[in-house]
């Protein structure tokens, strides 16, 4: 059973840096016990040595006082100020929603609105998806006020409040934004308040969310909205039943222009945790927990995509009542990486009465500029952070059909189920239905752990064990490391090497492995569906990717028309495929067949009798098919797969060495590989359902080997390491690593 | 085949009984397909007992945090012998007859 969990301030630490390592217990334990581990593979399988964690000193080992860190997710925006909002007296505030979930719970728009206490107001939806309007005085006194339209889901409305301190009158209006054929019409109401509370003031505004309790660790939010907000306004006056209306138009009203307070601009600074007010009143907000940014408003005209060239029609922000960015937890201890530790995945590891342990993973790379190997191992953190608690148990029918088999989960999947507040993966869905597009490694991440699932951080464990078991030394760094460092972190090595699945990748890993290839470097990709996402990690706020699932790809939700872009760097998201950036480019192959339920097996092609490889089939017979054999599936060639195509990019000169066959129907071709519909994408028939086994060499002395299936690395352990799929790979290695050039050979 | 003659499709449990995994013929990945898009609630599905070695049969709500249905009694060794139980209990539920000799290992 899952009772510890945690997560460090860090995914990558170098000698002198201090780790935080946060920790929280749901269990009966009064305390956990930490201690550090090297993990040298990552799964418990009775076909292999099974899960290996060789314990290393620490200081920080020891016993540690159980208790329990909660998360609150959510997102909201707030601005606290000693005398705006406690000043108003009458006020006007209106906006443009686009909701997405009603007649769920109450909801909160914008206002005042303190929970614990009954104070201030609220522009609220209710239970029944009417817009209302709550106000209370702090001393017991709360009066609720509501329209009788109900709001639809996914319909821009206009929606406006105003207050009268003297006669204490509310007035709701709500006008939809119509299209034709759409039969909504407007409604303004005035509620006599006469006898209904004095409005509390209150020093904060919330946005998206109200106050719902004020502790001594902080604010709690609550009332959580779902849906876009754009372009909130609030004013120091009380808008009349005649002029309420007129607040939509382009003009506004005159009367209340010198009255304005604030005029929230959401289009300015998109994808940061701020939000400008554009009144002159500098009353700027913060943004918690990450809502979704870059999002079009209720202008949007669809003349233009790119949130950058018409900001003014990208004014919403939507935001979610399962948005995390940040758990935001205490610290219970820490670790100073030490001088000379051998750079590789590491792990504080926690145990507790009557808990499964937990594995706080964390990768220790060597100084900068001090390899200790002319190979390293790019551990795939995007995409493991993309991934990070993928919500597995079926809500779809069809999800055993994309498996080929029973799903099978782990007591951690029926944990995140259990427990929606540690967050999503950008493979799931909001509460709403929305895409999931930020993902956050501040918080625990319960499948970057050992026996996570083989697609991601469970798989790569194949390739450090493997790594091991041959006597190979490797330095590690993250894919968060060569993203901010570039091709600087790569200089010291020779070889880099990559895991089974490193799908998630940006601009600047793709750049940097590039020129790491242009000055001589080598690359063995030892994974399927690799450099696949375009990804971005955000500028300033650590931890954050961002993924845009725009037109093709297998995915797993669709981004709005419109909302291709990516709010933290503006770069275009989507497949790197369709960016004239293939993976063939770089790796000489791209993905092109996905299928979970079984693995195959690879056939020699004539390439392999090329000289140029000899050194690949060194000690390798090839007289038969080889691969047949290995954890996932029984065959090297599984799970996700690419091929060599030269239309897509891939070397005219590469040599394609070896290739699977006998894929079963469960296997099928990836919907970006046919243009037109047919039906002939299943493994036995389609011939482009394969892996490509593929090598070239560079221009300046470096080469590439690819072998295009996830399942590869799954297979290197078979038969205690000694197999064909182990030797093939261990002969590249070996080649890769001396230091004599490649030379470049004519296209055939 | 006609999905709803239990009798025709004899061959087709044998034939997975024979191959869970793999190669099936199209008239078998057509029945499969239809016992494996049942409704999610009450779907059968694994939940790993120990990592690789042992499976319980779960069974599914379909709703977010409502928690599965553990069958304790129901765990298996093999994932061919979970895959085979389920099919049996989808034939009972398909077809509403038992799967003649389907009791047999």
């Amino acid at each position: 059973m899952r009772t510890l969990s945690g997560y460090a301030n860090v995914l990558s630490a170098k000698p002198g840096d201090t780790i935080e390592f946060k920790v929280s217990s749901i269990g009966d334990a009064a305390d956990f016990s930490a201690r550090l581990v090297r993990l040298i593979t990552t799964e418990d399988h009775p076909q292999t040595a099974g899960l290996i964690e060789r314990e290393v000193d620490a200081p920080f080992a020891g016993q540690y006082p159980a208790r329990r860190q909660r998360i609150y997710t959510g997102s909201y925006g707030y601005i606290e100020h000693k005398t705006a909002f406690s000043n108003l007296l009458d006020f006007t505030f209106h906006a443009w929603l686009w909701p997405t979930l009603l007649g769920s719970k109450r909801q909160t728009i914008a206002g005042t609105w303190d929970d614990g206490i009954g104070a201030g107001f609220a522009l609220q939806i209710d239970e029944a998806c009417r817009l209302a309007f709550l106000s209370g005085d702090g001393k017991g006194n709360v009066s609720a006020v509501t329209l009788n339209t109900p709001l639809r889901e996914r319909q821009w409305v206009f929606v406006a409040a105003s207050y009268d301190a003297k006669t204490r009158a509310v007035i709701l209006h709500q006008s939809s934004l119509c299209n034709a054929g759409d039969l909504s019409s407007p409604e303004t109401r005035l509620f006599d308040e006469t006898s209904g509370p004095q409005i509390s003031p209150q020093d904060s505004f919330y946005i998206a969310s109200h106050r719902q309790t004020s502790e001594a660790a902080g604010v709690r939010a609550g009332g959580h909205y779902n849906g876009k907000i754009d372009s909130p306004k609030l004013y120091a006056g009380a808008a009349s039943v005649h002029e309420i209306a007129s607040l939509s138009g382009d003009t506004g009203v005159s009367r209340l222009a010198p009255h304005l307070v604030a005029d929230w601009d959401f289009s300015i600074d998109q994808g940061s945790d701020v939000f400008r007010d554009v009144s002159g009143h500098a009353l700027d907000g913060k943004l918690v927990n990450m809502p979704t940014r870059a999002m079009k408003g209720f202008n949007w005209t669809g003349r233009v995509h790119d949130w950058r060239s018409a900001p003014g029609e990208y004014g919403a922000i939507h935001f979610h009542d399962d948005d995390l960015y940040d758990a935001g937890w205490s610290t219970d201890f820490t670790f100073t990486v030490p001088e000379g530790i051998a750079s590789g995945v590491y792990a504080a590891r926690l145990d507790a009465r009557g808990a499964m342990p937990a594995y706080v993973i964390f990768f220790v790379r060597p100084p900068k500029g001090q390899a200790t190997s002319e190979v390293v191992y790019l551990a795939s953190t995007a995409t493991y952070t993309a991934y990070a608690n993928q919500r597995l148990i079926a809500r779809d029918p069809l999800d055993e059909m994309s498996m080929g088999a029973l799903p099978i989960f782990g007591e951690d999947d029926i944990f995140l189920d259990e427990n929606p507040e540690y967050g999503k993966s950008v493979y799931d869905l909001h509460t709403d239905g929305s895409g999931v597009c930020y993902s956050s490694r501040l918080r625990p991440v319960l499948n970057i752990s050992p026996n996570a699932k083989y697609w991601s951080f469970g798989g790569d464990g194949y390739v450090t064990g493997w790594l091991d078991a041959m006597g190979i030394s490797a330095d590690v760094i993250t894919d968060e490391d060569l993203h901010k460092e570039g091709e600087s972190i790569l200089e010291p090595y020779r070889v880099v090497l990559t895991g089974c699945h490193p799908e998630y990748v940006s601009m600047a890993m793709w750049d940097a492995l590039r020129t790491h290839l242009s000055r001589g470097g080598r690359l063995i990709y030892l994974g399927g569906n690799g450099f696949y996402w375009r990804t971005a990690f955000h500028p300033t706020l650590p931890g954050l990717i961002e993924v845009r699932r725009s037109e093709d790809g297998s995915r797993t939700w669709s981004a709005e028309p419109g909302e291709y872009f990516m709010s933290t760097t503006g770069e275009y998201g989507g497949l790197w495929r369709r960016q004239d950036r293939t993976p063939n480019e770089l790796l000489g192959v791209g993905f092109c067949a996905q299928g979970f339920q079984s693995g195959s097996y690879y056939q020699w092609n004539p390439d392999s009798a090329n000289p140029r490889v000899d050194f690949i089939c060194k000690d390798i017979s090839k007289d038969g098919p080889f691969g047949n054999y290995g954890l996932a599936g029984n065959g090297a060639a599984g799970q996700e797969l690419d091929r060599y195509d030269r239309d897509l990019g891939s070397p005219q000169h590469a040599l394609v060495i070896a290739s699977s066959i006998n894929h079963s129907d469960y296997m099928v071709l990836a919907k970006e590989e046919f243009g037109a519909m047919h039906w002939m994408i299943g493994g036995s028939e389609n011939k482009n359902v394969r892996s490509d086994l593929v090598f070239f060499e560079t221009s300046s002395g470096g080469a590439v080997f690819s072998v295009g299936s996830i399942s590869w690395c799954m297979s290197l352990p078979s038969n205690g390491y000694d197999n064909d799929v182990s030797r093939l790979t261990r002969n590249v290695l070996e080649r890769f690593r001396d230091p004599a050039p490649f030379p470049l050979s004519s296209p055939s | 085949m006609q999905a709803d003659d239990p009798s025709e499709s004899l061959d087709l449990a044998a034939e997975f009984r024979r191959a869970p995994f793999g190669h099936h013929s199209p008239n078998l990945q057509k029945l499969l397909r239809t016992f494996r898009s049942v409704p999610i609630a009450g779907k059968h599905a694994l939940l790993a007992i120990q990592a690789n070695r042992s499976w319980m049969l779960v069974t599914l709500t379909g709703i977010p945090g409502q928690p599965i249905k553990r069958h304790e009694d129901v765990v298996f060794n093999d994932l061919g012998d979970a895959e085979w139980y389920v099919f049996r209990q989808r034939w009972r539920q398909h077809f509403g007859t038992e799967l003649p000799g389907g009791d047999r290992p």
